[in-house]
């Protein structure tokens, strides 16, 4: 019963993450979506790892935030630059890596 | 002289030493760096010629200069070489064409998109990898060299030849490709057997021919290994790469790569097809008849048909190639060593004829043959020597190709006759592309611009045709120098496949 | 000397390699050497006929191994000379005739500056026919056929500035070369049946063999005579060929390599003696191209055409002597001896009127050249009498002959060999009385001269042949007899007797010389040849429309196929791969344009993918 709480959490944190990602156009906006995301699969493995016993999946949460941590300096110092020379931070306005 | 040399080995290093040399040098100028070329492949011809001479004909083993090194044991495959007489003789052909073609093509690197430099370091490393998928006895290692042989020949029609050179590559090695991943698929097949029937898997040549394959299974993996042969070969209706990679390519590339690469082909057919599928071959046997028929007389008509000398030629391959797989698939032991006879010298034949042409070309400025006529009359050595280099390839008496075609037609005959003698309507074919080419730029009276431009043969030129066209002259009068080595292979591969010569319809008992 | 017969063919080709390979340095002697050498093999000749002729009958044939030339399995094709009194007749015919058309050379050709050259090819082609006579099996037979095929080559295009020379050249070689498949296919099919290729097995198998292999083969066989030996339907290259110099005509197109054919049929005479409609067949060949080349020649003004058109049908009776089997085989090999005597004699005397009149070949513009050329005219004279069949000289005893052994076979037979030498004695009369009698026709700024003495003493040798040859070889060297061990020889039976036949073929002869000279010395010739004649007449002319036939049927229909298969090879083979090359292109130009950019339209792929593969893990999972 517990459980599964968690995991509807999990799911409606990741859904509103994936909306978040399809409807909004600021980087910003879409990149804490997209962390939102990440987020939700953590709280989906921490749930899973606690109902099993395992610490498996505690770890892997680990992993993930150290990664979403890293990725974060990437993504928002590319969404930094892209404002600097475009003035917008829309991302439908970066669109030059298409054919 | 018996030396006991790890002579395949060495044929493999030197040159592939030489090209890293010559790589690696800095600070020469391009005569040095042709030269250095030269000399490396002058070495592997001496050392190629000595392990000839230390052949022993009467050996009973299967192959001869075996080495075997540890490559890869988890897949079964290992570094093993070892030569019988047919790649034998193939090392040589290769081995002494190399620095023909090097000293021969001197110019004809020059003023290129590459360089010199990379125009001899690719020959070389051509060259090492030419003796080693002749002298591979682990199919696996045979691939390696079959597919890796393609990235300096890419290289050496792309970067150096004529207008439509980077078209001619990319379609050369798509080709090439295409076949060498339907080979790799049967490869793998053969080893997926191996392992179900000896427990472990294994590339072993020798090994391979224990397996006991069925009938449609030996079909499937005979296709893989077939249509890469086929379109190596080229047997029409694959053929469609040759005239362009050998009419963009330089002289000498296309030297190479007609008279040496394409015989990976038929070698591979006699090597790998027959003793591996045996089964398969009688299955496809009529088709692959038809195949070499059509393509002996089509390759002969579109060669009437061509405006361009190197294409021209590229043609004639076309057709002497279905001479030489109608050969190995007749089952006779004139037809596979008539074949075997034939690989060598259409090499050697291919390679004057293309030789000479590139001297013409690259005088005049010009492939086509409406810009030449009456060669003969401002340079007579020249059309003499390309005279003759034509009349080894329409296959006349006394030169070496007449022996192989005959063979070929009569161990053909023996067994089919009917094949046999559509076949021979090539020989007429075969006169006419020669005698229109050399009637249309050899006779009449010189144009102004061929009287300006086309001289006589240099001393460099006569140094590299001259034993070519020596070898031609003896191998068509004692054709058993070549012979005596190949006879043996050829009865044991006759053994092997089950097939026997058939007897004299008409003998005393009747 | 028998152990050094190998000499006969060395020694020319040492001279051909000498020549071609010394360049220009050999100039100065070269035309020396060539004869020297050409001699030298005439001379080994004679001393192998003299150590022959100390053998008695059955110990004549000699087989000298030289080396093992192609052993394969079964296939096993030695390098070896057969000398016998069929091999040696060629080889004294051949390198005597040699000889002496060398040194006619050595002045005929002596402005031309490519002499060393010319003479280069003469010691080609003497080896290599050579080679073809004394070979002992019919592969090497092969290497020496296709040899003296690539001399004529050579030859016919020896001046090679001239299209025409050029085109002559490469048309000889290649219909040669489709009497040549003949001959592969003959060996081919004797290996097949016999498992040997040699004379000597090949004839012992013959005699157990079936009719039909044997039939085969002869019909092969024939295709191969018919290419060498200008026969039809294979004889449109041999006119053509008068293109080469006239020494060449004389030597390689009339006297020696064009009778090949009938020496290659005798040769394998074993086979034909069981296969009745092979031999049915060499005679209708030979009957029509006897007749045929005798009509060309009564039209022709060039006087080199002319005498090819006698040529062709010349062979043709000899063509038709072999096919008579055992009657006829000797008398056909005699007839080719004194047909090379006169023929070769005629030409050279031809060479010779050209060499004075500017190399004018027209005979239109001759006439009256008896008073010019005495000695030209007195030896054509000879060649002229012996060809027409008048007694004592040499062709009445040969051709004679032949008629006789015809009419053995069958009266048509007889009756067409009749015809032929009434129209040989017409063409003939008529090329001797528009060359030597007449008014003079002569183009102006022409002066008729004699040649010189290395000219006219080989005319005047062949002459002496020409006269005397018959009876020589009749009465003093009895051929039937000397030949006989070798091919057979029977006495006709049945037809005509003599004492009918010679006065019958004598008055025929007659009639056909009258008409001629009647036509052609007294009345006057005009100088531009009529137009107003017969359909006969212009299809002489042309040949009979032999090539008119090739071009229609090969020629026109071979370039139109070469033309739409290099358009098929481009647009169809070529253009399957590319189409499909071209296909992945297009595919993947038009799904490129999925990737349009917007980092949003990813994401909700990527969520369709996602929402797609749960919903099939829901229903699966669910089933």
């Amino acid at each position: 019963m517990e459980l599964n709480n968690f995991i509807l959490l999990s799911a409606i944190l990741f859904s509103i993450g994936a909306v978040g990602v399809l409807v909004r156009r600021n980087a910003i906006v879409v990149f804490m979506s997209v962390e939102m995301m990440l987020n939700a699969a953590n709280l989906a493995f921490v749930t899973f790892a606690k109902a099993n016993g395992s610490i498996d999946g505690q770890v892997i949460a680990f992993f993930v935030m150290v990664v979403a941590a890293a990725e974060v300096v990437v993504g928002l110092s590319i969404i930094v630059s892209i404002f600097r020379t475009r003035r917008t931070a829309s991302i439908d306005e970066a669109s030059l890596l298409k054919f | 002289m018996n030396l006991s040399l790890p002579y395949l080995s060495l044929l493999i290093a030197i040159p592939t030493f030489g090209a890293v040399f010559v790589g690696l040098l800095r600070n020469s100028n391009e005569d040095q760096v042709r030269k250095i070329g030269v000399f490396f492949s002058l070495i592997t011809a001496v050392l190629a010629i000595l392990m000839a001479v230390n052949y022993d004909q009467s050996a009973n083993n299967v192959m001869q200069f075996v080495e075997t090194y540890t490559w890869i044991p988890a897949l079964g495959t290992s570094f093993a070489l070892g030569v019988d007489g047919i790649s034998l003789t193939l090392i040589l052909l290769a081995a002494i064409l190399v620095p023909v073609v090097l000293i021969a093509g001197w110019k004809e690197s020059e003023g290129q998109r590459g360089s010199v430099r990379q125009y001899v370091v690719l020959t070389l490393v051509t060259e090492a990898m030419m003796v080693g998928v002749f002298a591979a006895t682990d199919v696996f290692l045979f691939y390696v060299f079959f597919e890796a042989i393609l990235i300096p020949m890419y290289i050496l029609i792309g970067r150096f030849g004529g207008a439509r050179a980077s078209y001619a590559a990319v379609k050369f090695l798509l080709y090439s490709i295409v076949g060498g991943l339907l080979m790799l698929v049967s490869l793998i097949g053969l080893w997926v057997i191996s392992k179900e029937q000896f427990g472990a898997g294994t590339f072993d040549w020798f090994a391979l021919q224990d397996l006991q394959i069925d009938g449609p299974t030996q079909n499937w993996l005979f296709l893989g290994f077939f249509i890469a042969f086929a379109i190596k070969a080229p047997l029409f209706p694959f053929h469609t790469w040759l005239p362009d990679a050998a009419g963009e390519a330089t002289p000498g590339s296309a030297t190479l790569l007609v008279g040496v690469l394409d015989k990976i082909g038929t070698f591979g057919m006699i090597r790998y097809l027959l003793p591996l599928f045996p089964l398969a071959v009688d299955y496809f046997r009529p088709v692959i008849i038809v195949m070499c028929l059509v393509g002996i007389i089509y390759g002969a008509l579109l060669a009437i048909g061509q405006s361009d000398i190197k294409r021209l030629i590229a043609y004639t391959s076309v057709s002497h190639f279905g001479f030489i797989a109608l050969g190995i698939f007749a089952y006779t032991s004139q037809g596979l060593s008539g074949a075997s006879l034939y690989m060598i010298n259409h090499g050697f034949s291919t390679a004057a004829l293309f030789l000479i042409a590139g001297f013409m070309i690259s005088r005049r400025g010009s492939r086509y043959i409406e810009d030449f006529g009456g060669v003969a009359k401002v340079a007579p050595l020249l059309a003499g020597t390309f005279l003759l280099a034509g009349l080894s390839s329409l296959a006349l008496p006394g030169m070496s190709s007449f022996v192989s075609e005959f063979l070929v037609l009569t161990g053909t005959f023996t067994r089919y006759p009917v094949p046999a003698i559509i076949a021979t309507i090539g020989i007429v074919l075969a006169a006419l592309y020669i005698l229109l080419m050399i009637q249309r730029t050899m006779t009449g009276e010189p144009s102004d611009e061929v009287r300006s431009t086309v001289g006589e043969l240099t001393t460099r030129e006569k140094f590299a045709i001259t034993p070519v066209i020596a070898i031609i002259l003896v191998l068509g009068f004692f054709p058993q120098i070549v012979l005596n080595v190949v006879n043996p292979t050829i009865e044991r591969v006759m053994i092997l496949v089950g097939a026997t010569d058939p007897l004299p319809t008409q003998g005393d008992n009747k | 000397m028998t152990a050094y017969a190998w000499l006969l063919v060395a020694l020319p080709l040492a001279g051909a390699a000498v020549l071609l390979l010394g360049g220009k340095r050999t100039n100065a002697w070269g035309h020396l050497l060539g004869t020297a050498m050409s001699l030298g093999s005439f001379g080994v000749g004679v001393a192998t006929l003299i150590e022959m002729l100390a053998k008695t009958a059955e110990e004549r044939e000699t087989i000298i191994h030289l080396w093992d030339w192609i052993v394969v399995g079964t296939f096993h094709v030695p390098v070896a000379l057969q000398l016998d009194q069929l091999s040696i007749s060629f080889v004294l015919l051949i390198t005597g005739v040699g000889s002496l058309i060398h040194i006619y050379s050595i002045g005929y050709m002596a402005h031309d500056e490519n002499r060393r050259k010319f003479f280069a090819y003469l010691n080609l082609f003497i080896a290599a026919m050579l080679v073809l006579v004394l070979a002992n099996n019919y592969m090497l037979l092969y290497v020496g056929w296709e040899g003296v095929g690539l001399a004529s080559y050579l030859l016919i295009g020896f001046w090679i500035h001239k299209p025409s020379a050029a085109t002559a050249a490469k048309k000889a070689f290649v219909v040669n070369r489709v009497g040549d498949v003949g001959l592969s296919l003959a060996v081919m099919l004797m290996f097949t049946a016999f498992g040997t290729v040699t004379f000597g097995e090949v004839n012992a198998a013959a005699e157990s063999a079936s009719t039909q292999t044997a039939t085969w083969i002869g019909l092969a066989l024939l295709l191969a005579a018919c290419g060498k030996s200008a026969q039809f339907p294979l004889q449109s290259w041999l006119l053509d060929a008068m293109e080469g110099p006239t020494p060449v005509s004389a030597l390689i197109h009339a006297a020696t390599m064009v009778t090949a054919g009938v020496y290659l049929i005798a040769r394998s005479h074993a086979i034909y003696d069981i296969a009745p409609i092979a031999q049915t067949a060499v005679i209708v060949i030979g009957g029509i191209t006897l007749i045929m080349g005798a009509i060309i020649g009564t039209a022709k003004d060039d006087i080199k055409k002319g005498l090819a058109g006698s040529t062709m049908s010349q062979i043709g009776y000899m063509i038709l002597g072999v096919g008579l089997g055992p009657v006829g085989y000797v008398f056909a090999l005699f007839h080719l001896i004194t047909h090379g005597f006169f023929k070769a004699g005629m030409f050279l005397g031809a060479g010779s009127v050209m060499h004075g009149m500017h190399d004018d070949v027209n005979m239109r513009h001759y006439g009256n050249l008896r008073t010019a050329m005495k000695i030209t005219y007195a030896t054509f004279g000879m060649g002229f009498l012996a060809i027409i069949g008048i007694p004592p000289f040499a062709g009445f005893w040969s051709k004679d002959e032949i008629i006789r052994a015809a009419f053995s076979h069958s009266p048509l037979t007889g009756i067409v060999t009749l015809i032929g030498a009434g129209i040989t004695a017409f063409y003939m009369t008529r090329m001797m009385a528009m060359t030597f009698f007449g008014t003079a026709r002569w183009q102006d700024d022409v002066h008729p001269h004699e040649s010189p003495k290395s000219m006219t003493i080989p005319m005047m040798i062949l002459s002496i042949g020409s006269a005397f040859g018959g009876m020589l070889l009749l009465f003093v060297a009895n051929i039937e007899s000397w030949l006989e061990p070798v091919v057979g020889f029977e006495h006709a039976h049945g037809g005509p007797d003599s004492s009918v036949l010679i006065p019958v073929t004598l008055t025929i002869v007659a009639i056909g010389a009258m008409m001629g000279w009647v036509q052609y010395a007294k009345r006057e010739v005009p100088l531009l040849a009529p137009t107003d004649v017969s359909i006969f007449t212009k299809a002489a002319r042309a040949d009979l429309y032999g090539d008119t036939f090739n071009e229609a049927v090969f020629m026109r229909p071979g370039q139109y196929l070469t033309r739409s298969l290099v358009y098929v090879d481009n647009k169809v083979v070529d253009g399957v791969v590319n189409g499909t090359a071209g296909l992945v292109g297009v595919v993947a130009a038009q799904l490129r344009r999925t990737q349009t950019g917007f980092v949003r339209s990813y994401a909700l792929v990527m969520v369709l993918g996602v929402v797609v593969i749960g919903a099939i893990a829901a229903i699966v999972g669910m089933a």
